[in-house]
């Protein structure tokens, strides 16, 4: 019964909104680009979150990144030419982060060298990635082809390599590779395996890894180049030892992970008179970009929020506007009988119809633009779930809301009055 | 020491209203009794308070004093709601204006009372078809009020007043609008719904369209000055 009563209400207000189809549609625009903006401005902060997520996610939460970093009082010194810097972290210092913290599960040492490799006639400079076994676990790659650093590599100080995907190719390197021997510098090293690597590295933070590493055993590393480094620059040499320069430590669990982190960088403070090295937490940043991503999303939605309360009062001014134009019809409904929640329902739902069927057309329009914006300006854009419910729900609430009061107006019309009203 | 048969009972009716610091008493202590199955012309001239009378039985307006009897029950002090409700059901409106609904069509508009009643659809379009073709209408039930001529649109107000099937209709100046020849056939057609068992009060000041009634009620200053029975 009241089932019926409502689809009759529905579909004889749809057919009163359908007698003024142009003013119905005017009014229904606020409506409509008030949504479509929400929608569309949803889907562009939660793909330009995504992807700054994403990126911070490759670095792996659980890890904590020690990375030596010249200071900047050096600088001025090393134009002296028989100067040799030396600073970063020390082997010293990644015994030290082994055996004083508890939390610390894994705890790899990075040594980077950059070096021209060379299979046959082909030769493309790699970065050269010193490092234990345990690299390959705190920074999960597929591996594609062979095997990764075990212990007994370390032990051995053997001569071997793992390239990536990307490295493997410009060396025109493939499967088959695996086994083969290659140049690095002056020395010879055995291709043991090929990982896949991240590419497009960009944003907050660097990623551990890159495209064209090269992994070998650290002691390897240390052996075959030592740590003293000399970098050719207009004419002069400069010399500069590093030991190591990166500590990847990762933690048990997520909590542990920031607290760890100040500890590492108080202990590690004792034994740096310089600040030369430098702690960046993944899960520092991660939490500090969602954070952003919140306040990002918040903004947008609100200044899109306030095109749709636009709208709303546009749907309001429309209602009040019809009420006073059917002043007459109110008093001649209210004659035959009519009750007030009967004019209050009729008024009311003319006015969700139009904020809905608005909210229906601007949702299709906030699904379109984010379409557009990624075709053209190569921006990610990603429409959740909730990011169409919610301005759906709103355009509903606003058609409740902003309709009301025009209804209440209708319902209060004194039919003596309305059925004199010209 | 009314009579029991009468449908409707006003005691010691008045209507004052206060306009700015004057009060106009509109109706001054009426007592009248509209028997059941009468039909009554209300006279007066302009001001003598007979559009109040009518709007008060009508259930549109309260008494600001006296007592309101319908069908023998005091709905003085009804709710909007409840006196909504008598108009529904017990009450039909013939206007001097029509007063269609320009969007809705003959049928809907005939609809209307049924609507509010809570008929399903086929039911009720059944029921506006049959009192459509009693007016003469049914040719024209898809029309607007704008395509009819005046006397078609009192006709369509006429039978959507019928749709409820009530006790009363209310007709205020009902051929007000309408030539001679077609003030006529609506009076005669309010004359076979008398015949018929409705009760019919009519307000009119044309002496001629009074002759149709029965009884004819004369006011003045919010008074009765004289009731003429046949």
């Amino acid at each position: 019964m009241k089932q019926i009563q409502f689809s009759r209400e529905l579909s004889s207000g749809i057919q009163t909104l359908l007698l003024h189809k142009l003013r119905s549609f005017l009014t229904m625009l606020g409506v409509v680009f008030g949504v479509g903006s929400v929608v569309a401005m949803l889907a562009v902060g939660e793909g330009a979150s995504k992807e700054a997520l994403e990126q911070i996610r490759k670095l792996g939460s659980h890890n904590i990144l020690i990375s030596s970093v010249k200071p900047a009082e050096e600088d001025t010194a090393g134009t002296t030419p028989s100067f040799m810097s030396i600073y970063g972290l020390t082997y010293m210092d990644h015994e030290r982060i082994a055996q004083s913290f508890s939390s610390v599960k894994k705890n790899v040492p990075v040594k980077l060298v950059r070096k021209e490799a060379r299979i046959g006639h082909r030769a493309v400079e790699l970065r050269v990635v010193g490092t234990s076994d345990q690299w390959f676990e705190v920074i999960p790659r597929p591996v594609l082809g062979g095997r990764t650093l075990m212990q007994k590599d370390l032990d051995a100080k053997s001569p071997v390599v793992i390239l990536t995907e990307f490295g493997a190719r410009k060396l025109l390197a493939t499967r088959q590779t695996i086994g083969q021997t290659i140049r690095i510098g002056v020395d010879s090293f055995t291709v043991i395996g090929i990982v896949k690597n991240e590419t497009g590295a960009s944003g907050a933070m660097q990623i551990p890894d890159r495209e064209i590493d090269a992994y070998i055993p650290i002691t390897t590393a240390m052996s075959y180049f030592g740590d003293v480094v000399i970098k050719m620059s207009s004419g002069s040499r400069l010399r500069e030892k590093v030991e190591l320069n990166q500590i990847i430590v990762q933690v048990a669990s997520l909590d542990q992970v920031e607290s760890s982190a100040r500890a590492i960088e108080r202990m590690l403070s004792l034994f740096h008179k310089k600040k030369d090295f430098q702690i960046q937490v993944p899960l520092a940043l991660l939490k500090q970009a969602e954070a952003t991503k919140r306040t990002f999303n918040i903004v947008l939605g609100a200044i899109a929020g306030i095109s749709l309360l636009v709208g709303g009062i546009g749907i309001m001014n429309i209602m009040l506007a019809s009420v006073t134009e059917r002043t007459r019809e109110i008093g001649i409904r209210r004659a035959i009988g009519a009750k007030r929640k009967q004019i209050i329902i009729q008024f009311l739902i003319e006015a969700m119809v139009l904020s809905f069927v608005g909210g229906i057309l601007g949702l299709a329009m906030g699904i379109a633009i984010p379409f557009f914006i990624t075709w053209f300006a190569k921006m990610p854009t990603v429409i959740t779930p909730m990011g169409i419910l919610l301005p759906l729900c709103v355009s509903l609430g606003i058609g409740i809301v902003f309709g009301l009061y025009p209804a209440a107006r209708a319902a209060r019309v004194d039919p003596i009055v309305a059925l004199r009203h010209e | 020491m009314m009579p029991p048969r009468s449908l409707i009972c006003l005691e010691n009716a008045k209507k004052i209203y206060t306009m700015g610091r004057q009060q106009v008493a509109a109706l001054d202590g009426m007592d009248v009794a509209f028997e059941k199955g009468s039909f009554w012309a209300v006279m007066g001239s302009s001001g003598s308070g007979k559009s109040t009378l009518m709007n008060v039985i009508g259930c549109l307006d309260r008494l600001t004093s006296g007592r309101y009897l319908f069908q023998g029950r005091n709905i003085s002090a009804h709710t909007d709601d409840a006196l909504s409700d008598i108009r529904l059901r017990h009450i039909g409106f013939v206007f001097q204006s029509f007063n269609l609904i320009p969007q809705l069509t003959v049928q809907r508009n005939i609809e209307l009372p049924l609507y509010y009643l809570g008929w399903d659809k086929e039911k009720s379009a059944n029921h506006a078809q049959n009192l459509a073709s009693m007016v003469g209408l049914e040719t024209r039930l898809t029309h607007r009020p704008f395509e009819l001529s005046g006397g078609q649109m009192q006709r369509v107000a006429i039978a959507r007043a019928l749709a409820a099937d009530p006790a009363l209709i209310l007709a205020d100046e009902p051929t007000g609008n309408l030539d001679t020849r077609t003030s006529d056939q609506i009076m005669a057609l309010l004359g076979s719904l008398h015949e018929g068992g409705k009760t019919i009060i009519m307000v009119t000041h044309e002496s001629h369209i009074a002759e149709y009634a029965q009884n004819r009620l004369y006011m003045k200053d919010g008074r009765i000055l004289k009731v003429e029975k046949r």
